[in-house]
């Protein structure tokens, strides 16, 4: 049970901390001139978007959750699960941030989830 | 013609730079957790108990340091790769973490998981080759 919490926190928390982040960013608009004083102004404007540290904020939670679960568990067990993610990635692209997951991607996301599972029943 | 052998020796080095060091970092990660024990944290004081002991091993900085190289390295490679040509090359890299658990931390990991891992591994590729973006027709 506890490993199931641990891994729902790393898992969404974590994506939806990238989410956010991701949504910060369109808000802050794309990035074309990369000197280091153009990026640090960026990074400045992207700091006055709410969902910048919303999304700070859950990747932090995640991060903890990823160590939590480190201190009792295989390495070999816990990344692979992590994969998760990309479902999680996939259906918050879809509905907070409105875009297209088309059959491919979708193909991808159901071939992870058959990995994790096999990760999880070859436990022992 | 040069120029473009440089580019593609540099996209591989990233790549390299990248699969090695994430899942090292967490490798790492796993590593410091362990010598800190299973968390048990039932009161603020024993949180705050934790959290000093996590920032005080070494491990853990050591695995910190090696994801910000991962992050680096994809940050940099990003900059003039394709994200649709990175990220499939990334999916490799739960492989190297298995593989690096066995050889650094001993662990065991069965047929079945090497299977569900290779599965995993095909998942992510098979996400990585769809398009990056799928909103600028709207």
């Amino acid at each position: 049970m506890r490993e199931v919490i641990f891994f729902a926190l790393i898992v969404v928390a974590g994506t939806s901390g990238e989410l956010c982040v991701s949504r910060a960013m369109k808000e802050t608009g794309e990035v074309h001139d990369f000197r280091p004083l153009a990026i640090l102004k960026v990074v400045l404007r992207a700091m006055r978007v709410k969902w910048t540290w919303i999304g700070v904020g859950l990747m932090t939670i995640g991060f903890f959750s990823l160590l939590g679960i480190l201190s009792f568990e295989n390495v070999s067990l816990v990344v692979p699960v992590t994969a998760l993610s990309y479902v999680v990635g996939a259906l918050g692209g879809r509905f907070f941030l409105g875009e297209r997951v088309n059959r491919r991607r979708l193909l991808g996301i159901a071939l992870v989830c058959v990995g994790v599972t096999l990760v999880v029943l070859g436990k022992r | 013609m040069e120029s473009h052998k440089r580019l593609h020796l540099k996209t591989f080095l990233m790549i390299g730079i990248m699969v090695l060091a994430g899942p090292l970092g967490n490798v790492l990660l796993g590593k410091g957790m362990k010598t800190i024990g299973p968390v048990t944290a039932t009161s603020p004081a024993d949180v705050l108990h934790l959290l000093a002991r996590v920032l005080t091993t070494g491990y853990i900085w050591m695995g910190i340091a090696s994801l910000l190289t991962f992050f680096l390295a994809y940050m940099l490679v990003l900059s003039w790769a394709d994200y649709s040509f990175v990220q499939p090359s990334s999916a490799f890299s739960y492989v190297v973490v298995a593989t690096l658990s066995v050889v650094l931390l001993g662990e065991v990991v069965s047929p079945l998981r090497w299977l569900g891992i290779a599965i995993i591994c095909l998942g992510v590729f098979v996400v990585g080759r769809t398009r990056p973006s799928t909103t600028e027709n709207r």
